[in-house]
């Protein structure tokens, strides 16, 4: 018998099979046994040539295209639009419109946490917590679509302002709907902090300092659970955050556990914004008047979306058509992270970290292939395998 | 004798399509969508509207799969595996366009790197409009694709398929 243990080398790709993402990816994780050695991420999977058609249309025409940018986080990404595209013309919207703004903002990021904690909770095998807040959730959709008129893709914002004004019966639904959830958000918040099972996968893993999270430039809620305070709605406010300033949530501990206490607090903070905000809306116009033609400059937007910074740029040449845009998502600063970060892990823990970041995770179709030295053809497990591997993993450490 | 053969396969037949109009397994495939059809069909899943009360399940291999679900405008390094997957299902296999983008390309229509629509790859039974489709729509579209097995007559063309993974056929 050949006691003699050769080091094993495995090459795991999962992807590309991922395009449901603003940054769908295929990773490449090379594992010694059970650990992961190497990470690469290749993108450019769900690449639609956004930018490249937002040339091709007009300004107004556009604020519809770059909705679409992301189904999830669709305000902020026209939010961002507008504020960029209104800075090249000098116009500003007015306060109540920038107050609806961000009503809507802290909505859409209350619905993406919601949305997030499921599919996470999903990652790790626990299905009913995937259910409940995927129940729990369909509240904030209720006020949305009573507000908007839309589930997904709002449409709030036109350029120059936003497109509907609250009325008394809104703003109690509103509130109806807050408490509810504030007081469900306790409930996970608890769960999460307490539950043996779940901190098993969450308590220490995927630690990131906070000199790793500076280096690596990770954004939002993965950066403030490594102790970065980083926060856009802080460091440079925009549409309404002047007037409605939010704390900033840091944990210095960087792990799992950390990231879904930042953001399950940071839910604390929108619902507290959003009473603020009904409270003292302000009176007046919605919209500014918007020329169709855009003098020509440049204009760069910084806003925090539910993953974290999104940054617009915008180039006009004075016609009624951007000459360039560049977007600059959030994701894709993180996922620098995901990769230093598995390297050291478990096979199993992958799909956590994975969903730590929040990679705009509603997928399910990837596809994972396993190599060995002695059989290069490998071996192929879907995303849901190696989700079970790490369930399975777990129990297994249980007994 | 002969009318003996035909109750038999009668019989299977209808034992088939009880079976599958009970129970569908559905897979779900994005092929560069922008989530938000994405999300509503999670949501159909999930409690609120539970779409499982219908014996739907989702199912992540498309080799056990009835019914395809697809969203987004299929872009080029996706349209390949879209392919791969519709090949891996077994017969009678069922396709559905959820969104404006899986119908025609939607916003994304004309962009370089989009094939507008499923039906330019693979053949497709039903379509759900919106952007993105409501649940409440998703589940009828799904119901209306469940009728439609019991009616006779419903067939995919295998041909297609060939012509859908020649490359060359698919650019022309
Ligand atoms: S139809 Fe609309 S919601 Fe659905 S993927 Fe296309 S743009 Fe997104």
């Amino acid at each position: 018998m050949n006691t003699k243990q050769e080091p094993q080398r495995f090459v795991i790709p999962i992807g590309p099979q991922h395009p449901a993402l603003k940054e769908p990816g295929n990773f490449q994780f090379t594992v010694d046994g059970e650990i992961v050695t190497k990470a690469i991420v290749r993108l450019g999977y769900a690449h639609r040539g956004i930018e490249k058609a937002a040339e091709e249309r007009t300004w107004i025409q556009d604020l519809y295209l770059i909705e679409r940018v992301c189904g999830i986080c669709s305000h902020i990404h026209a939010l961002a639009y507008c504020l960029a595209v209104e800075q090249l013309a000098h116009v500003e919207a007015p306060p109540r419109a920038q107050a609806i703004r961000v009503l809507v903002a802290e909505l859409e990021r209350i619905h993406s946490h919601f949305l997030w904690m499921g599919v996470s909770g999903h990652e790790a095998g626990f299905d009913t917590f995937f259910m409940y807040s995927w129940r729990d959730r369909e509240r904030v959709m209720n006020i949305l679509e009573k507000l908007t008129g839309n589930r997904v893709n709002y449409s709030a914002n036109v350029l120059g302002g936003v497109k509907f004004d609250l009325d008394q019966e809104q703003i109690a639904s509103i509130r109806g709907g807050i408490d509810f959830l504030e007081e469900r958000t306790r409930h996970y918040l608890d769960v999460v902090a307490t539950d043996f099972m779940f901190l098993q996968r969450t308590r220490g893993i995927g630690v990131m300092s906070r000199a790793q999270a500076e280096i690596m430039g990770a954004v939002g809620p993965t950066a403030r659970a490594s102790n970065v305070a980083r926060d856009v709605r802080k460091d440079a406010p925009y549409a309404a955050y002047k007037e409605y300033p939010v704390d900033i949530i840091l944990d210095e501990r960087g792990d799992l556990e950390a990231r879904f206490e930042v953001r399950l607090k940071e839910l604390f903070e929108s619902f507290h914004l959003i009473r603020k905000i009904l409270d003292t809306l302000p009176g007046g116009e919605l919209t500014a008047r918007m020329p169709r033609k855009v003098p020509a400059g440049e204009a760069v937007m910084r806003v925090e979306a539910p993953r974290g910074e999104l940054l617009y740029f915008i180039r006009s040449n004075g016609s009624d058509k951007p000459e360039r845009l560049k977007i600059r998502t959030p994701t894709i600063c993180n996922l620098t992270s995901v990769v230093k970060l598995a390297i050291g892990h478990q096979l199993a823990d992958v799909p956590m970290i994975l969903a730590g970041i929040d990679p705009c995770f509603s997928c399910n179709d990837r596809s994972v292939q396993i190599r060995t030295s002695n059989d290069p053809d490998g071996r192929m497990l879907s995303w849901d395998e190696l989700r079970q591997h790490g369930i399975d993993f777990y129990k297994r450490l249980e007994k | 004798m002969k009318s003996h053969q035909n109750f038999g396969q009668q019989l299977l037949k209808s034992l088939k399509d009880w079976a599958r109009v009970s129970s569908p397994w559905v897979l779900h495939f994005n092929t560069g969508s922008c989530n938000g059809c994405d999300i509503e069909i999670l949501a159909t899943l999930t409690p609120r509207y539970d779409l499982e009360r219908l014996g739907v399940k989702l199912q992540a291999s498309p080799r056990q799969a009835d019914i395809l679900l697809c969203t987004g405008p299929v872009t080029r390094q996706a349209r390949e595996r879209l392919v791969r997957i519709y090949a891996q299902m077994p017969e009678p296999k069922y396709v559905v366009a959820i969104g404006s983008c899986a119908i025609s390309g939607g916003v994304f229509r004309g962009c370089y790197n989009v094939m507008d629509g499923i039906d330019q790859v693979i053949p497709v039974s039903a379509y759900i409009p919106g952007c993105p489709p409501r649940p409440e729509a998703v589940i009828d579209g799904l119901v209306k694709v469940l009728a439609s097995i019991h009616s006779p007559g419903h067939k995919i063309p295998s041909d297609i398929l060939e012509g859908a993974l020649d490359p060359e056929k698919v650019a022309a």
